[in-house]
């Protein structure tokens, strides 16, 4: 909370800044058509929506199927105390992929079809369905927070019984939809560069997720150190630095296997737009943050393991763009480049998804408690019981073992 | 009996009748500029493409196995039974997946349009469905593009090709292309001329799709399972301690008393 004046006023006012462009793209989008507003074109059917909005989105928000099997399922509870912020983070996440998606979409009222109109054989009719069930889900995940908040114990209490078949629901929910963004364009064999056309897409896209949702926990749990003046739960950051070492050498070492197999590990060292992009995609994912992670002392370092997630964040939203844009450019014969209105609409929903995870910590018991407690918090003794089952110590028997009773 | 389109670009005079003809059964405007347009778009469902003296029609290929009508998550294309790809605007939702997937690039899209929609060749698939033929190959003054049932139009085109090694590529592209399509072409000259890939697999593209999407059924139960036996499992000692904890508890219980 004690964050510098100018700091706050300045991201204040972007954020300001960029919610009046958007609203006025948003006018541009609805009014005058996917032409005036984009670049898309019927080479590029799609573009910055889907690369980034949609497929980055999904992915950015994996920390929460991944932090809740960890915890709920794995039962690591020592990584407890996270599992709210990234629920919170995968919660806003779908919404705001939901939200972007109406943009994209050309005839985005039509967007309920998939309930009624059913292709089994669409990936992206599974996809459809396991995004709309995912956000029931993750809803249900987040209720405990809104209902702790206005302290509706029946409520709570009938939820939690019930948590843990939405927890196994919706870790299997993620895994097939995950994937399922990469199976997405196995129908593109002769379109898709071969740097990211491989029979293994959906694994790469799973793995993936997983390694981006640890290094957004990490990115995350940083920030929110940073700028709640929280104190940074660095041993549980460690531990997550370890995890996403051996998944990103998974899929480092799946990746070199799938480039032998398909006999293409000379075009790497072949120059041209596609290599170019594709050294900046492994190196910023998995070489840099692998390099740094194995470093000791850069693992145990806050700063350190901050700096890998970055890369590594950054490394596979590359990747997804790669995918979706550079990929495909060869083949269809052309560039895209997003048009300035796309780019606003695309920042708003990023500052959309910053401002309302800042307003969420401050409003709701996100974080465990561990400072004084904050001047709003009207019963702070009622609050510190139902709260008490986040912190470690209090766990065994508590708040995780009554869903498993009511199960027994 | 599914029906088909025979384009053969070595009778092809270049009159473009067949795109003025298009255009009148879609409702579409045409006019000397848009005939002067070689590229297919949301008004121009079908063209001929000029290389040198040489032409070539560009149109939906209407593929046996369809990669857009297997991808379209709302089932808004369709194959019908008697060869036409079709698009129903009622029920898209405009993902554009179709036209990611397409391996012809035909499928196009109406964006300058608020409430947009997807445009291709139907295939005429009114007129075929009421006995007729397709209006390009019904208004075509030299029999370059005929229309009828697809294997016997394949047999022509074999015939033709197999008679005349002078004249034809040994090629008849749609017979294998992408698993088949309903339409077919004949040239003289290697299709990539005008813009077709030749490295376009024989394999249907939805099979590339299927094999992981089939898989799902059978994996959902198994990893379901999984899931909550490690749930299970992992919670099991907790549980026990509890026990033990509550027996200890009234073992102490009965000693003070």
């Amino acid at each position: 909370m004690t964050v510098p004046r100018m700091r706050f006023t300045f991201w204040k006012a972007v954020f300001i800044v960029i919610m009046v462009a958007g609203i006025y793209c948003t006018f541009v989008r609805f009014f005058r058509g996917l032409g005036a507003s984009t670049n898309l074109s019927d080479q590029f059917p799609w573009g910055l929506w889907i690369g980034f909005d949609v497929m980055c989105g999904v992915m950015l928000a994996a920390g929460g199927f991944t932090l809740t099997a960890a915890v709920e399922i794995f039962n690591i509870k020592r990584f407890h105390s996270i599992v709210r912020p990234t629920i919170l983070t995968a919660f806003l996440g779908y919404l705001l992929v939901c939200a972007a998606l109406m943009y994209d979409l050309g005839l985005p009222w039509n967007i309920w079809h998939p309930l009624i109109m059913r292709n089994p054989h669409s990936v992206m009719f599974e996809v459809a369905y396991c995004v709309m069930l995912y956000t029931t889900v993750l809803a249900l995940e987040f209720s405990p927070i809104v209902l702790e908040h206005f302290q509706l114990h029946r409520a709570l209490k009938i939820v939690r019984s019930v948590m843990v078949v939405f927890v196994i629901l919706g870790v299997l929910l993620s895994t097939l939809h995950q994937s399922s963004l990469g199976t997405l364009y196995l129908i593109m064999p002769n379109k898709l560069h071969p740097f990211w056309y491989s029979p293994l897409l959906p694994v790469f896209f799973f793995l993936s997720a997983i390694a981006v949702g640890l290094a957004m926990t990490i990115f995350e749990s940083s920030m929110s150190s940073k700028y709640f003046g929280r104190e940074l739960e660095l041993p549980i950051l460690r531990d997550l630095g370890r995890v996403l070492v051996v998944v990103l050498a998974l899929y480092g070492i799946l990746k070199f296997e799938d480039f032998y197999h398909r006999g293409i590990l000379g075009l790497v060292f072949k120059p041209g737009y596609e290599q170019r992009f594709f050294l900046l995609e492994i190196f910023l994912s998995v070489l840099i943050p692998l390099g740094m992670l194995l470093v000791p002392k850069i693992r145990e370092s806050a700063q350190g393991l901050y700096l890998a997630a970055v890369f590594c964040l950054l490394g596979f939203v590359t990747n997804r763009l790669n995918v979706a844009i550079t990929g495909v450019e060869n083949a269809v014969g052309g560039r895209y480049t997003p048009k300035w209105t796309e780019t606003v609409i695309t920042a708003m929903f990023v500052a959309l998804g910053f401002a309302i995870f800042g307003f969420a910590a401050k409003y709701l018991p996100i974080f465990p408690q561990e400072h004084e407690p904050e001047e709003k918090a009207h019963l702070p003794a009622l609050r510190e019981s139902v709260r008490g089952a986040a912190s470690e110590r209090e766990l065994a028997g508590s708040e995780l073992a009554v869903p498993f009773h009511a199960g027994d | 009996m599914s029906k088909g389109i025979l384009y053969d670009a070595t009778k092809c005079i270049g009159c473009r009748q067949c795109e003025q003809a298009c255009a009148t059964e879609n409702g579409l405007p045409y006019d000397d500029k848009i005939a002067a347009q070689e590229v297919t778009s949301a008004h121009k469902l079908t063209t001929i493409v000029t290389k040198d003296d040489k032409f070539m029609r560009r149109l939906c290929m209407h593929c046996e196995d369809p990669a857009c009508a297997s991808v379209c998550p709302v089932g808004a294309l369709k194959k019908t039974a008697l060869g036409p790809v079709t698009y129903d605007k009622s029920m898209c939702m405009g993902c554009r997946y179709c036209m990611a997937a397409c391996p012809f690039g035909v499928p196009k899209y109406e964006w300058e349009k608020a409430i947009p929609g997807v445009r291709k060749c139907v295939m005429c698939n009114k007129r075929v469905a009421a006995g007729k033929q397709t209006a390009c190959a019904e208004i075509c003054p030299v029999g370059a593009t005929i229309f009828g049932d697809r294997e016997a139009l394949l047999e022509e085109a074999k015939k033709r090709v197999h008679d005349n090694p002078g004249t034809y590529l040994q090629h008849i592209f749609g017979e294998s292309e992408v698993g088949g399509t309903s339409v077919m072409l004949l040239s003289s000259i290697p299709f990539n001329n005008f813009g077709f890939k030749t490295d376009l697999t024989e394999r249907a593209l939805p099979l590339y799709t299927y094999q992981v999407l089939s898989r799902i059924p059978d994996f959902v139960p198994l990893f379901g399972t999984m899931l909550g036996g490690i749930y299970w499992i992992t919670h099991r000692r907790e549980d026990v301690a509890k026990a033990e904890a509550q027996e200890k508890a009234n073992q102490d219980k009965g000693g003070a008393e």
